[in-house]
């Protein structure tokens, strides 16, 4: 082994261990500071307890958040796979008129109106329906930016299930309602079941449309808590916050594992392709 | 030959009533609230005062006073140096960097790398912008204790180079993945041939991958800088200071419609970000059409 | 048991992939839609079945008229090309899956399951997936689950080309005895002439979305009804001469062969030969040319020959008596098998 090639193979490692440093470094603090007994901002090797814990659990607010977040994300998943699948299904299998220009124009909208880009006025259009502090309105509002996306995935994916099966259950006597139901979503499981993860994830971790739109505390899920944890009283609040980040984000880690390890494949068994 | 036309026997009327609830959510709460904003920035709405409950219609004045505004044209500013160091340079060269190099890692190197890199991704945003607080403060920081340093507050002294490492960090994850599978396309003949030729990577990189990935590249930057520029998380790290150093459009506008209660104001200028949006996005898919 | 009247089924664009066509099924009869890609067989299936909405015409299954109803509910079942299982129902779910649409008992749907796969041999996989079973096994589940429907009419789209060869062969002969068996009258679809030939009782040879030739087996072959359908028939290809009608003898390549006995041919008309090479036999008078190809064809051998004019005419000749090439061989119609067909219209001349 010559000496640059050596030089080379320890100039790749010290390389790729700066780089896994860079992205683990910052993250140490979840592992840390939430066991903690006095947790600073900081990274250290800490002081093993697990009384953060308990007082977080006794935050008047914490745990309560925690419901509202399943609260409305439930409602945006839901609301989400449900007319998106609809939707992409319809969208797939009917020509309907003006189907392509539709699809073209929900990519766009998708990208264009940003949370940002619609704050002022959806924060308009709810104070004036006078839906600031509904849980239900925001998840609807949540569910009404994640469907273009959702709508063009779930169309992908549903223009993979063989029309035959379709056309078979057809022929065999099915209903329009019992092919959807009995053929076409449990071949299309794996596409609605990303759908459903994906939607969670992405209200779950969503702070802007809770932060304007629900401003009760009693109201707000997890994203905005945990933001609100810190303002009040001025200074940081460092024994609740490690903790609560800790479990706000396991939710979203444990999906994400979940999903790449389940649906990685394709089904493709009663089709002789 | 066969044309696929309704095989689910679903006509065109049940068909339309399928579609129409979710174009119902859509209508409203992405169709509605885009062209409404036009209306509110032609007004004077306020959050509070009388202009909140009879506003007048003022036209344009607005948007003059967007433009003779110093504080939207210091957002404006800010918002393109946010785009450009941590989308069109940072995220874009860190992600090509890890998809060149991860290539040829061991698999379980390359599985771990790209697990952190992923879930810096996947993370809340309220989660990681606390994780970088904690990096970037001055007394307990991370960063300071690996330095050596315990006087620089990071965001306070240098809040928009924070920004932009953190945005860096946070997005890579993206372009990593897409260059990744564009590089993996590559023609391995045409790599060995430089390999045997005697090009280095650098000018493997330049003659034989770049021109493979050039389209990538340019839709990549196109859909990170459109997302960076609405991004609304460097209100969670800076709030937008101090004083106002760190305000990106986002901020700003969030700033002027809730703590100033501009409404109208800040209407009119979310109508101005979201046609630069509508720009954009009509260019990244017309370069997508182009290369499809 | 099967009507069709006039039937014509046009796509949007225009095409008329079925022209009008009038057509008359028997009951339990087993009857082949043969033709090349794009001939309308596949439209024409699938138009009865009801998944295209026919233009016009009429379709009446069981002396019912189902032109206008709905696929699930003319009695017919239909095999797709791909089988169609239900990827993540078991094979017994499969099978009984026309009664569960139906609101059957659970009782029912198992008994239905139960015996139908047992007539098809299915008994050991009903607790299977369909990504479990070969090729041939989920052919047999899909044609299970069109039994257990008890419908009038059962339809198959190409049923034996998702098989490899060898296979192929076995599934004919099941299939035979399967519709003997169960007395069903079946329509399948299919581009294969050999296995048109073999399974039907009838077949309809279509090109351009018409019927070229109705009749059994023996008669599309014996006798084609025009060049296309001569072309299309048979293993080896049918030799299609063009001549002259001289004296009431027909002018080809070079010889003077003898019409049928019953035809009236205009002297000096133009005309096409056809003669199978099967049916051509070596003797002293006929088409004489030299012989430029031998093709071994197993029992017998196929012979090129070039006849004056570069006429190039072929014959099967029996395993041991294949000529040298270069020699030189004279070959003519046996009797009655001699067809002559009409050079404009391409129809043959009966009398």
């Amino acid at each position: 082994m010559t000496f640059s090639l050596m030089l080379r193979r320890s100039l790749y490692t010290v390389l790729i261990a700066a780089l896994l440093a860079f992205f683990a470094i910052p993250m140490l603090w979840l592992a840390s500071a939430p066991f903690d007994s006095d947790p600073g901002v900081g990274l250290r090797w800490p002081d093993w307890t697990l009384d953060n814990w308990r007082i977080t659990f006794e935050h008047p607010y914490a745990l309560g958040s925690l419901v509202n977040s399943i609260v409305l994300c439930a409602v945006a998943t839901i609301v989400t796979t449900a007319l998106g699948t609809l939707a992409s299904y319809a969208l797939s299998r009917v020509r309907i008129p003006g189907r392509d220009a539709l699809l073209y124009v929900l990519l766009l909208l998708s990208s264009v109106v940003t949370g940002t880009a619609a704050m002022v006025p959806i924060f308009v259009l709810m104070l004036q329906l006078g839906l600031i502090n509904s849980q239900y309105a925001t998840g609807l509002v949540i569910a009404g930016g994640m469907l273009p996306a959702a709508i063009f995935i779930l169309k992908d994916f549903i223009d993979t299930v063989p029309r035959s099966y379709e056309e078979s259950a057809r022929v065999f006597g099915a209903s329009p309602g019992q092919v959807l139901l009995h053929v076409v979503l449990p071949v299309a499981r794996p596409g609605i079941a990303t759908i459903l993860v994906w939607a969670f994830v992405q209200a779950w971790g969503n702070f802007l449309l809770p932060f304007l739109l629900l401003r009760d505390v009693a109201e707000q899920p997890a994203a905005v808590l945990l933001r609100t944890l810190r303002d009040e009283g001025g200074s940081a609040n460092l024994t609740v916050i490690p903790a609560f980040s800790l479990l706000y984000a396991i939710p979203v880690v444990a999906l994400y594992l979940f999903v790449s390890k389940r649906y990685g494949f394709r089904f493709h068994g009663g089709i002789k392709a | 030959m066969r044309r696929a036309r309704d095989s689910a026997g679903l006509g065109v009327a049940r068909a339309i009533a399928f579609v129409s609830p979710a174009l119902l959510l859509v209508g409203l709460f992405l169709v509605f609230p885009a062209l409404w904003t036009i209306y509110i920035g032609l007004t004077d709405y306020t959050l509070t005062g009388p202009s909140s409950v009879a506003p007048s219609f003022t036209g344009l004045t607005n948007f003059v006073t967007a433009l003779d505004d110093a504080l939207f044209g210091n957002a404006v500013w800010l918002t393109l140096v946010f785009v450009l160091g941590s989308a069109v340079l940072g995220q874009n060269l860190l992600g090509f960097a890890l998809a060149w190099v991860l290539r040829s890692a061991r698999p379980v190197i390359r599985r771990v790398v790209e697990a952190f890199v992923l879930l810096a991704w996947i993370l809340p945003s309220v989660v990681v912008a606390y994780l970088w607080t904690a990096v970037l403060d001055r007394d307990g920081g991370t960063l300071n204790a690996l330095l050596g340093n315990d006087s620089t507050a990071w965001l306070v002294e240098y809040p928009m180079a924070s920004l932009i490492i953190f945005n860096t960090w946070r997005g890579t994850a993206f372009s990593m993945m897409l260059y990744s599978s564009a590089l993996a396309a590559v023609p391995p003949s045409q790599l060995e041939t430089a390999r045997t030729v005697g090009a280095n990577g650098w000018q493997t990189v330049r003659d034989v991958v770049f021109p493979h990935i050039r389209g990538h590249v340019l839709t990549n930057t196109l859909l990170i800088s459109l997302w960076t520029a609405n991004d609304f998380t460097p209100f969670l790290l800076t709030a937008g200071g101090p004083n106002h150093e760190s305000e990106t459009l986002p901020v700003f506008i969030y700033q002027q419609a809730i703590a100033n209660g501009e409404l109208g104001y800040s209407a009119a200028v979310s109508f101005l970000l979201l046609v630069v949006n509508l720009l954009v996005a009509l260019l990244y898919l017309l370069l997508l059409r182009r290369r499809a | 048991m099967i009507e069709l009247t006039g039937l014509s089924t046009v796509y949007p664009n225009g095409v008329r992939a079925v022209d009008g066509l009038d057509l008359s099924i028997a009951d339990g009869e087993f009857f082949a839609l043969l033709g090349p890609s794009g001939c309308g067989k596949t439209t024409l299936l699938r138009t009865i079945a009801g998944l295209e909405q026919s233009s016009s015409g009429a379709i009446s299954l069981a002396g019912r008229d189902v032109t206008k109803a709905e696929a699930g509910k003319r009695g017919v079942a239909m095999v797709f090309q791909d089988y169609a299982l239900f990827p993540h129902m078991t094979v017994a779910q499969n099978i009984a899956y026309p009664l569960r649409v139906r609101r059957a008992s659970k009782q029912a749907q198992q008994d239905a399951a139960t015996s139908t796969s047992a007539n098809l041999g299915l008994s050991d996989y009903l607790e299977r997936r369909p990504g479990q079973l070969s090729g041939g096994q989920q052919q047999r589940v899909a044609l299970a689950r069109a039994i257990a429907m008890s419908a009038d009419v059962l339809l198959l789209d190409e049923p034996l080309s998702n098989l490899d060869a060898r296979l192929r062969l076995e599934a004919r002969t099941f299939l035979k005895r399967l519709q003997r068996d169960l007395g069903l009258t079946t329509v399948f679809v299919t581009h294969d002439q050999a296995e048109a030939l073999a399974l039907a009782d009838r077949i309809a040879v279509m090109a351009e979305g018409r019927i070229r030739q109705l009749g059994s087996p023996k008669e599309v072959f014996q006798r084609p009804a025009d060049t296309f359908v001569a072309n299309f028939i048979g293993s080896t290809p049918m030799n299609l001469l063009t001549g002259t009608v001289r004296d009431g003898q027909v002018d080809v390549a070079g010889a003077l062969l003898t019409p049928p006995g019953d035809l009236r041919l205009t002297d000096g008309a133009p005309v096409i030969a056809g003669i199978r090479p099967e049916y051509l036999k070596p003797g002293t008078e006929g088409i004489t040319g030299v012989v430029s190809i031998v093709e071994n064809l197993g029992v017998t051998s196929l012979v090129t020959l070039e006849c004056p004019g570069e006429v190039l005419v072929g014959l099967t000749v029996p395993e041991h008596e294949e000529p040298a090439v270069g020699a030189t061989m004279t070959a003519a119609p046996a009797p009655g098998r001699l067809l002559v067909y009409d050079s404009e219209t391409s129809e043959l001349l009966t009398a």
